[in-house]
């Protein structure tokens, strides 16, 4: 496998509707700003793309990848479309990096996009729950908060996990939203205030769950030979990792912990794994992605996280199995501060404020969550923290990771179902 | 409101109205013995005839070695594993709420099992609340024709 760059990025701002534009547009739009923002790329070096997004029923237009294909005037080069739930944008990203590292294309175009506006939020919810099985899970009442809800319930009881650190992430990735114009609902919000919001599924309210969106987002992926020509600043793809987990979780085993480098068995001696508290697949797509980035204490080695928090549960099961601390000690892990942005005041004493900040963008939370854009987005916010150009994209600088230098990492990490597909991904400053 | 007339939603973008609709063929195929045991009250789970994992779901071959499995019938109380209630829902049970979800635990088996827990005040719900089967007297040939309830507590 040869050395693979991410050269250039873009994103359209994710909204609850965009009537005024349909996918194709969308995904010009961001094809349109990467094209742009990489002055000495041009179109005739990409070799082909891989297009994502989730949901067929949602677009209720089969292979609308190839419509995007023919819209950014990329026929006959070739073309596919990855979908994987939740996880189709991480996925998508993980293929056109394939895609270079093979030495098939020089250049990949990655791009993204889900249109969910196009029913009500509770047919869009069913849409979702179809990603459940449909003959064991769906009819049982499908609603894929409600799985999430039954997983921190389990989670709270294992570990001791609170409604107000999970209220924590929420008022975090709302808050950094504040300073990100891509964001579909920055505001700053106290646990209070979280936690007094509609309920959803006990324990989840409103303020816990990531919104549906409309949107779409582009990353260009090159050889070194193409990154040089093309990019003033590339940022290299050091590590890919991805892994899965049984479709119903009821059916999810009891077992010994998946360990990490820095971890031992003797840290678990009764805790049953992964059960329904934690997600197997990302903990085995960290620990692919950290061999191949030889990162061995993640919280030391990684500047910054953007994680698939569709729900603020979500993001404290993750940060466990990405090793940011040790399972069960999630809740306790947001309470420290650490996740937090250094310098953002969010109404709260946080010790540790900005040691490793976790979803600086506002995460899904915050931005939305269409689904075959999200794990590009990612991409896309990592590869302008690891740039240093967040403010000439954001137009504000507060939520750029200082002292990012040549060898600085970031992770992005996208996530579908119930965790059945997972990718993580390592970006590294040049 | 016709399925047949044209409804308009906007002109500038034009915003009409699109309804969908499909019937489908669905055969429970090698699962449909659990389908059938639940008309007659049985909970059936399979077991590995290689390994002897036992789930508490319908899997015709093991997912640990790859055998084929044997249906067994569960005895039907287990405890909570863990649980929510529900709110809001997909459109297709948005009527239906609050409904409470359970993940059911049983003695011996390896797996857990997805119903609703019904008979009971959401915030008396608990982890380790013993819980028995309930089956439909009139059987729609859905996993929904079992659920469960709080059993008599010893
Ligand atoms: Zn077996």
């Amino acid at each position: 496998m040869r050395p693979v760059y991410v050269i250039s990025g873009g994103i359209t701002k994710f909204a609850k509707a965009h009537p005024d534009k349909d996918f194709r547009l969308m995904a010009k739009e961001a094809y349109d700003y990467a094209l742009r923002d990489a002055p000495r790329f041009s179109k005739d070096m990409i070799d082909g793309a891989v297009g994502s997004y989730f949901s067929d029923h949602f677009t209720r237009q089969l292979k609308a990848a190839s419509m995007v294909q023919d819209y950014l005037g990329l026929c006959p080069r070739p073309s596919k479309r990855v979908e994987g739930g939740g996880a189709t944008g991480g996925l998508c990203f993980q293929s056109a990096w394939e895609a270079v590292a093979s030495g098939r294309m020089n250049c990949c175009l990655a791009f993204g996009f889900e249109t969910m506006s196009r029913v009500n939020t509770w047919k869009g919810n069913e849409f979702i729950a179809l990603a459940s099985d449909t003959n064991f899970d769906f009819p049982v009442g499908g609603f894929y908060t409600g799985y999430y809800a039954m997983m921190v319930q389990r989670h709270m009881h294992e570990f001791g996990t609170t409604v107000e650190q999970m209220a924590m992430v929420s008022v975090k990735n709302h808050g950094n939203a504040l300073y990100n114009p891509y964001a579909q609902k920055a505001k700053r919000l106290t646990i209070k205030q979280v936690r007094e919001s509609p309920m959803v599924a006990t324990p989840l309210t409103m303020e816990d769950i990531c919104t549906m969106s409309d949107g779409a987002a582009v990353c260009v992926l090159a050889s070194e030979e193409i990154a040089a020509k093309a990019c003033d600043r590339p940022v290299k793809i050091v590590g890919v990792g991805s892994g899965s987990d049984v479709m119903r979780m009821a059916d999810r085993p009891h077992g010994k912990v998946l360990l990490l480098p820095h971890e031992r068995e003797s840290d678990y001696v009764h805790l049953k794994y992964p059960g329904v508290h934690s997600f197997r697949g990302g903990r085995m797509a960290a620990k692919q992605a950290y061999q191949m980035a030889g990162i061995r204490h993640p919280l030391e080695d990684l500047s910054f996280i953007e994680l698939h928090d569709a729900y603020t549960s979500s993001e404290i099961q993750t940060c466990e199995d990405l090793g940011l601390c040790k399972y069960g000690e999630g809740g306790r892990f947001v309470e420290s501060g650490v996740p937090f942005l250094p310098g953002v005041d969010y109404g709260m004493s946080l010790p540790k404020q900005g040691r490793l900040p976790v979803n600086p963008s506002g995460g899904l939370l915050a931005c939305g969550h269409p689904v075959g854009a999200t794990g590009l987005m990612q991409a896309v916010f990592a590869f302008w923290q690891l740039q240093r150009t967040i403010d000439k994209h954001l137009g504000d600088n507060t939520i750029q990771i200082k002292n990012i230098k040549p060898g600085s990492r970031g992770l992005i990490h996208s996530h579908a179902g119930t965790g059945t597909y997972i990718t993580v991904s390592i970006l590294e400053a040049t | 409101m016709s399925e047949k007339g044209t409804r308009l939603f906007g002109v500038d973008p034009l915003i009409l109205h699109e309804h969908y609709e499909i019937d489908y063929r669905h055969s429970y195929a090698e699962d449909s013995p659990f389908f059938v045991g639940l008309t007659k009250g049985k909970l059936l789970g399979s077991r590995c005839t290689g390994c002897g994992y036992t789930y508490a779901t319908p899997r015709s071959h093991c997912m640990e070695c790859g055998a084929p499995t044997a249906w067994y019938e569960l005895v039907a109380k287990g405890r909570v594993h863990t649980f929510t209630t529900c709110h809001y829902g997909g459109e297709a049970f948005l009527h239906e709420t609050p409904f409470t979800l359970i993940l059911v635990e049983f003695d011996g088996i390896n797996t857990l099992f997805l119903s609703r827990l019904k008979g009971i005040a959401p915030e008396s719900v608990r982890i380790g609340l013993p819980v028995v089967a309930r089956f439909a007297k009139t059987p729609s040939f859905k996993v929904t024709d079992v659920w469960f309830e709080p059993a008599e507590e010893r």
